[in-house]
């Protein structure tokens, strides 16, 4: 169960607004990357979001280049989870392999609001919006990408069935 | 089967595949770019000592070359180092251009076969009829450790394109309608297979302009006809023998568009998104500083010769920067040759080395508080070419060139 407080977001935010190009060669410090997430276009998240928040977005969620700093920055700066009304497909498959909790939850945008608190039960896709009562119902992902997930993503995933 | 079910069923070792399935496919292709860095960081972490097959992994620099920092020269530094290490046979350093140009001019880009990119526009190689998605770096390292990677089964639009273009119109004004239609997620993990009598006339250069930009409508693949026109190229380039293939008659697709260009007019994407597109008439007028032609979308010679051909005698305007991109080194040559760079550099444009340019933000012209650009790339994103406060207008070659020489966004005539 993750609970969190809710950064919310439009549709179709793109990979260049998460994480800018421009810092691309500057730097592959993930603590250093976190500290740019989403700065040129909603420079108020760095600023006011607190490690342990959740990301919602809208439909199309991390659209644009396959860049995975757009999920790396976000993962190190504490964000818990991302839910959306869907997800561009590299971003979703980013976000699984650096074992950062996503989900796909339709209708998530009208039934939460910036600043709310969220429950969300990864297993069931069971997420409850604490602030309202609202319920909600997202898909829940397969069982494997689950293991990916809770392994912390595909590294630490692969480097278990070496061993194995 | 449609022929991403073709492709995956072989692939992953099965007879037949339905969408909605997943398949652990075989890859038959691996390409990464600079970002190979971060591909490497992450292989070490796994624990492996060597690379699963180091023959079929494509290494290329192309979008911040030269380096423009020291920080980049060292990110080259580490991958060269890897790729000695590691004994990578298909390592392109920074002289040839773009991965999405130079992949299927080394024979890299093969019909039916799975190619995986950590690069966004991979779709690109769709148009030679290969799976081509792309994927981040992190899971390029799994894929360079096992040469596997998990893959849904998509469902497949199939475009169906007839008529025959006006005069300066291209496949960049068709494929920026087809989007504005569609939207930005229209095909959303979807593959698109374009064919119709307007695809069998269609160059490969042209060709490779709708697979490029279907990436801009979130397609995972997209695929043009294979024929004997793909073929020639082909074999051309890869001395394997290449085959035909084609989706089955009976072949199931979740929807089935069509589209007639003969009336088509010149489009243009519009800040800041891909599907925010007008005809060109519709914002006619706006005033341009920078004129960008080249890029994996449209820096191929039909693509410089267009616009070499309306600058021909005519000079940029004073208020405008152009930069012309070709996308490779073998274009460069052969734009040379045709007398192409002359024309550019005598209507006052700079010409740039083959490479990404300042398209995505990283060097090379980027853009101030205030500033507009005409651009022949991909992508139109608030702050991707610059400055948050700038704004990107995408459109083909020859509404670029034109609205070059007037200083504002026109029609060529």
């Amino acid at each position: 169960m993750i609970k969190g407080k809710v950064w919310k977001f439009g549709d179709d935010v793109n990979t260049d607004v998460i994480y800018p190009g421009k810092y691309l060669s500057i730097t592959a410090d993930p603590v250093e990357m976190a500290k740019h997430s989403f700065e040129t276009v909603y420079p108020n998240f760095i600023k006011e979001a607190k490690p342990g928040d959740i990301v919602v977005g809208g439909k199309f969620f991390g659209c644009g280049s396959s860049r995975e700093q757009a999920v790396t920055c976000l993962k190190h700066f504490g964000i818990k989870a991302i839910i959306a009304e869907s997800f561009a497909r590299i971003y979703y498959r980013n976000a699984i392999n650096l074992g950062l909790p996503i989900l796909v939850c339709k209708g998530i945008s009208s039934k939460v609001n910036q600043g709310d608190i969220v429950d969300i039960e990864f297993e069931t896709g069971k997420i409850k919006n604490t602030t309202t009562g609202e319920e909600m119902q997202a898909t829940p992902l397969p069982a494997f990408i689950m293991e990916i997930i809770n392994t912390g993503g595909l590294i630490p995933y692969l480097r278990q069935t070496a061993k194995k | 089967m449609t022929l991403a079910e073709k492709i995956l069923a072989r692939a992953g070792g099965k007879k037949i595949v339905t969408p909605g399935e997943i398949v652990t496919a075989k890859v038959d292709v691996a390409m990464s770019h600079e970002n190979a860095d971060v591909v490497l960081k992450a292989f070490r972490e796994i624990g492996l000592k060597k690379v699963w097959a180091p023959e079929r992994i494509v290494i290329i620099f192309d979008h911040r070359i030269p380096a423009e920092s020291e920080r980049t020269a060292a990110t080259h530094k580490r991958v060269r180092e890897f790729v000695a290490e590691q004994g990578i046979t298909h390592f392109y350093d920074m002289k040839l251009g773009i991965c999405h140009q130079v992949l299927p001019e080394k024979g890299h880009s093969i019909p039916g076969q799975l190619l995986v990119g950590t690069d966004s526009h991979t779709t690109t190689h769709g148009a030679f009829g290969t799976f081509a998605a792309g994927i981040g770096g992190t899971e390029m390292a799994g894929v360079w450790a096992t040469g596997e990677i998990w893959l849904r089964v998509p469902e497949t639009i199939k475009i169906i394109v007839s008529g025959k273009f006006k005069k300066n119109v291209s496949a960049k004004d068709l494929i920026l309608y087809i989007i504005w239609k569609l939207g930005c997620d229209g095909a959303d993990y979807k593959s698109v297979e374009f064919c119709g009598p307007t695809m069998d006339d269609m160059t490969i250069a042209s060709r490779m302009v709708l697979s490029n930009l279907s990436m801009e409508m979130g397609a995972k693949v997209a695929f043009c006809p294979v024929d004997k026109k793909t073929i020639e190229y082909v074999s051309s380039r890869n001395k394997n023998k290449v085959e035909i293939i084609k989706p089955d008659a009976d072949a199931s697709y979740e929807k089935i568009l069509e589209f007639d260009v003969s009336e088509l007019e010149p489009q243009v994407a519009c800040p800041h998104a891909v599907d925010n597109v007008k005809p060109v008439k519709e914002v006619k007028g706006i005033k341009i500083h920078q004129a960008l032609l080249g890029s994996c979308t449209n820096g191929r010679l039909e693509d410089l010769a267009s616009a070499a051909k309306i600058l021909e005698n005519k000079k940029v305007a004073e208020s405008v920067r152009m930069l012309v991109i070709p996308a490779s080194r073998e274009i460069y040559l052969e734009a040379m040759k045709a007398g192409y760079l002359e024309t550019f550099i005598k209507a006052g444009a700079l010409i740039l080395n083959p490479g990404c340019g300042p398209c995505l933000g990283g060097h090379q012209g980027l853009l101030a508080a205030g500033e507009v650009c005409i651009s022949t790339t991909n992508r139109n994103f608030q702050a991707r070419m610059g400055s948050a406060e700038s704004f990107v207008y995408l459109a083909s070659p020859a509404t670029v060139a034109a609205s070059a020489i007037k200083g504002e966004i026109t029609e060529a005539l």
